[in-house]
């Protein structure tokens, strides 16, 4: 069991500058995210997209505004469970809570703050009437062990970076790799589009556009695609393949944080404004993109804010009999848990004669 | 300036509404201010043609610009798609579109 003081949902922005902000108040803090890297949106969705309204940056983009976030951060030691999606909350006598991912790991902590934005990413499924019936079968939606499909033949449908750079990585472990996709123009990195290519003129992938997968078949098992070149049903042939995986990107869900018990707005988590960000179950906050208030705005530069605030907030709930007044970081510099400590240069003291 | 626009919702149902010329909106964004989709339903890449939760099919024979290359790749990713669609983040609002028809395509 992970034990923790503060349990952060979501590794966005908010999430992250939130270890900062327990960090200075010594709560060490663990984050759980649905994506395999931190970062949420800014590295799922617009790495290379340049942000202007982050005070005192003119323009930074928002893949390095993660990388400066992880590095603020870095000697407060954060915890992460990674690719894992919080499922479940048990509420303990004491007040604190416990937090299961659909992967069964555990987190027990006495304060819970979601930053879970839009919500997590799961992937876009293409609408074939049997596909669920070979989900685990044949149907795979996210490559997590590239090893299964080894001496596997697989189709894989999209037209974006995953498809392309799955598509590469799998013809070398595959026994046959076909790749199909809409239109004969790919959307990805432009070395990844050229490698696609030599592979297709060394036979090691198989490309089919434009085209479509439109049906499934097998037994208990896939066995069968079919495809539909040109949008045409005149055109439909069969391939036999072992593993379809398609590959639409990824799309946010509030998932099972919508069953916790939360009161729920326009798809959000409504939250106490005026004070500290708290939801209607005392010791669960919602920070960021995911909660609502009267005049909400889902800016970056909000998140940061009421993170701040919420963890103000939880440092009172924990230590209740303490007290304490803000310190600003030109004042008490910054003290990690792994014994490093930032701090403003003494200034001289030296008479001129 | 305000031209009017009519938007038939993921119900069906038609709202004539009044979309200013002069705020830099879309038509993703005059959607979401008269909240003819809840929110977290549409506009959820916040109209960087990254998603394709603003898809709308085109009713009426209004010459609209062309689809920019990211608008294009992400229809060819989206899924019900149409002959007509488009992104509407990706469609602004000008004097051009005044009696515009479009419909949202169904949520994802």
């Amino acid at each position: 069991m992970i034990k923790t003081d503060i349990l952060i949902i979501g590794a966005g922005p908010t999430g992250l500058f939130a270890v900062f902000e327990a960090g200075l108040l010594k709560l060490k803090c663990h984050i759980i995210d649905a994506l395999p890297q931190p970062g949420g949106q800014l590295a799922e969705l617009y790495p290379k997209k340049p942000i202007y309204d982050i005070p005192g940056f003119p323009e930074v983009l928002a893949g390095d505004l993660v990388d400066n976030l992880m590095e603020q951060i870095k000697s407060f030691q954060p915890g992460f469970t990674l690719g894992e999606k919080a499922e479940t909350i048990e509420k303990l006598d004491d007040g604190s809570f416990i937090v299961t991912t659909d992967a069964g790991t555990q987190h027990h902590a006495p304060i819970i703050a979601i930053a879970g934005g839009l919500g997590s990413f799961e992937p876009r499924k293409p609408k074939i009437d049997n596909l669920f019936n070979f989900e685990n079968k044949g149907v795979e939606y996210m490559i997590k062990d590239p090893e299964k499909f080894r001496d596997q033949s697989v189709v894989i449908a999209g037209g974006g970076d995953s498809a392309l750079d799955w598509s590469i990585f799998l013809a070398d472990v595959a026994s046959e790799v076909t790749l199909v996709h809409r239109r004969n123009e790919f959307r990805g990195a432009l070395e990844s589009v050229d490698r696609v290519k030599e592979l297709k003129d060394m036979g090691k992938i198989k490309l089919i556009t434009p085209a479509e997968v439109v049906n499934l078949k097998g037994e208990e098992h896939l066995n069968k695609v079919i495809i539909r070149k040109n949008n045409n049903p005149q055109e439909d042939f069969e391939l036999a393949t072992d593993y379809f995986i398609p590959l639409f990107g990824l799309s946010p869900k509030l998932g099972p944080i919508a069953n916790w018990g939360l009161e729920i707005e326009k798809n959000a988590i409504k939250v106490d404004n005026t004070l500290d960000y708290q939801t209607n179950i005392p010791g669960i906050y919602a920070i960021g993109d995911v909660n609502t208030y009267p005049g909400k705005l889902k800016l970056i530069l909000c998140g940061f804010h009421e993170a701040t605030l919420m963890c103000q907030s939880a440092f009172q709930k924990i230590h209740p009999e303490k007290r304490y007044v803000m310190k600003y970081t030109t004042v008490g510099g910054v003290t990690g848990f792994d014994g490093t400590k930032k701090e403003a240069p003494k200034a001289v003291v030296k008479s001129i004669d | 300036m305000d031209v009017q626009l009519t938007i038939i919702d993921r119900d069906g149902v038609n709202h004539t509404v009044d979309a200013p010329t002069d705020m830099a909106m879309n038509l993703m964004e005059v959607v979401r201010s008269y909240e003819l989709a809840p929110e977290g339903t549409i506009g959820v890449c916040g109209g960087m043609a990254m998603c394709a939760s603003c898809q709308c099919y085109v009713k009426s024979d209004h010459d609209l610009p062309e689809k920019s290359e990211d608008e294009e790749a992400m229809l060819s990713e989206a899924f019900n798609v149409e002959e007509n669609s488009r992104l509407g983040c990706q469609i602004h609002i000008t004097e051009a579109l005044e009696g515009l028809v479009v419909e949202l395509a169904p949520e994802e």
